[in-house]
């Protein structure tokens, strides 16, 4: 094994870490903020926002993520242009750069598996806390806010663990519309200095690392309400 | 001419029931149920299973829509209106206040699993009821050591006993400082020998002057502490008046026959 490389690439690396972390993060974020009502509309209803967020959730759930980055990068991202109203507007600097394609099909992913993960966890709420909750006067805002909203994330915490585990370990996907994430600068690496199998170890380290960091936050998450055993 | 003597002598109606009638698809639960309860007044319903007690309490704090009957709260009158052929309330915002002045105590606790008892307590004053975060903790440790939960508060309630969850839940039910405790057969999911601390508990507020409504199994409880007992039959009344009245001298021979379990 040789090393000797390392030094040299390693505020790549490091900028990569950046990299993918960002991609991770803004997709987690952005994507949950759709779960959550993805996932309720199917338990409250009305009907007419139900069927489409099952709908959303099939149609996610059942493409490659690879096609849906191709898709919105090429597709979208090339019928922009073709727009000259959208090329004048504040977003255009926005849209002519890969990563919000990115952060946007992951999110739309990230929404598919999670809205499908937050309708069980609505729905496995005991009834009886939340008639409680009604019963003390809460509007159906607080209710959510207060009782349901938390008790519901409470649940499925080891689920969602998991869930970004894998989430995190598909970003090196965004390499094919040019995120350069830490995937990426070994891709580089390898290619640069000849060396397979030193590169491929050291990122799958680095992978081993962020995930533990996702396992130890959720179980501190998981911890701060206590259950018996 | 009204006759205000009287309104002198009785305290305030803290909840009047009128007429109430609840039907679940084309089962008529509540066949015309009325009640008064006056400030002070320990009102328990018996009844055998499926005589609608526990439908009939729901009705009040409007968990159940009733089909037709006013219900008036403190003084002010439930505002229905008529939704796609159903009867539900005008406000939800009225609901909401009147409910927030009722105090609810479930047969299955339902205490909020993801909350301390504590936080359980303080949840709705300052959440519901705008009390401010002083004086919501100065109810919770008042009611707390009421119900002598105080060294648990800190606790999730998944790790108290049935009958300190449901103590806990009094507390709960005590900080919004309501005009009216309901029950609902607040001791029928404990085991035998945990029934005992909660109907203590009970029974000081009873004895403390809490206006309160009681659905209970409990006969031998209700004959003590009640004001009045309400003897329900498929949904009707079918026998009211003092403990001494329904217990001992029944008029209708089913309630003799139900009651006479305790003689």
């Amino acid at each position: 094994m040789q090393w000797y490389w390392l030094a040299e690439y390693l505020p790549k690396f490091i900028s990569g870490v950046y990299v993918t972390l960002q991609l991770l993060g803004l997709s987690i974020f952005f994507g949950m903020l759709l779960a959550i009502p993805i996932g309720l509309v199917q338990v409250t209803g009305p009907r007419w926002l139900a069927i489409p967020a099952r709908m959303f959730c099939t149609v996610i759930r059942g493409t490659p993520l690879l096609i849906q980055l191709y898709l919105l990068y090429y597709g979208l991202g090339t019928l922009f242009p073709l727009i000259p109203e959208i090329r004048e507007t504040f977003l255009w600097p926005l849209l002519r750069d890969a990563f919000p394609y990115a952060v946007l099909a992951f999110s739309l992913s990230v929404a598919g598996y999670e809205g499908e993960v937050m309708r069980g966890a609505f729905k496995g709420v005991p009834k009886g806390e939340l008639e409680a909750a009604r019963a003390f006067g809460m509007s159906r805002f607080t209710v959510l806010r207060r009782i349901w909203l938390p008790r519901a994330i409470q649940n499925v915490l080891p689920t969602l663990a998991g869930e970004f585990v894998l989430t995190l370990k598909s970003t090196p996907l965004a390499g094919v519309i040019t995120i350069f994430d830490v995937y990426g600068v070994g891709s580089m690496v390898r290619q640069e200095t000849y060396r397979i199998y030193e590169p491929l170890l050291l990122i799958a380290g680095i992978y081993i690392l962020l995930t533990g960091v996702i396992v130890l936050l959720f179980r501190w998450l998981e911890g701060r309400v206590p259950r018996p055993v | 001419m009204p006759d205000n003597t009287s309104l002198h002598r009785s305290p305030a109606q803290a909840l009047v029931v009128t007429d109430l009638h609840k039907t679940f698809d084309k089962d008529e639960v509540l066949r015309g149920v009325s009640l008064e309860a006056h400030q002070g007044d320990v009102l328990s319903i018996i009844g055998a299973s499926g005589s609608g007690k526990s439908t009939f309490l729901r009705c009040i704090n409007l968990l159940e829509q009733p089909s037709s009957g006013e219900i008036s709260i403190g003084g002010e009158a439930v505002r229905f209106t008529t939704k796609k052929g159903q009867r539900v309330p005008a406000d939800m915002k009225q609901v909401q206040r009147l409910r927030s002045r009722l105090g609810m105590v479930f047969q299955s606790f339902n205490l909020w699993s993801h909350m301390t008892v504590i936080q359980n307590v303080v949840e709705v004053p300052i959440h519901v009821l705008g009390v401010s975060k002083a004086e919501a903790a100065q109810r919770a440790e008042r009611y707390l050591k009421r119900v002598g939960l105080w060294d648990k508060r800190e606790q999730y309630p998944a790790f108290l006993s049935g009958g300190q969850q449901q103590r806990a839940a009094i507390a709960r039910a005590l900080a919004i400082e309501p005009r009216v405790m309901l029950f609902d057969e607040p001791t029928s999911a404990l085991d035998p020998e945990l029934v005992g601390e909660v109907l203590k508990v009970i029974r000081d507020l009873a004895n403390e002057g809490r206006t309160m409504i009681l659905v209970t199994h409990e006969m031998k409880f209700a004959r003590d502490v009640s004001s009045q007992v309400i003897f329900l039959h498929q949904g009707r009344v079918e026998e009211c008046g003092t403990p001494q009245q329904v217990f001992y001298e029944p008029v209708s021979d089913r309630c003799r026959a139900f009651v006479s379990s305790i003689h």
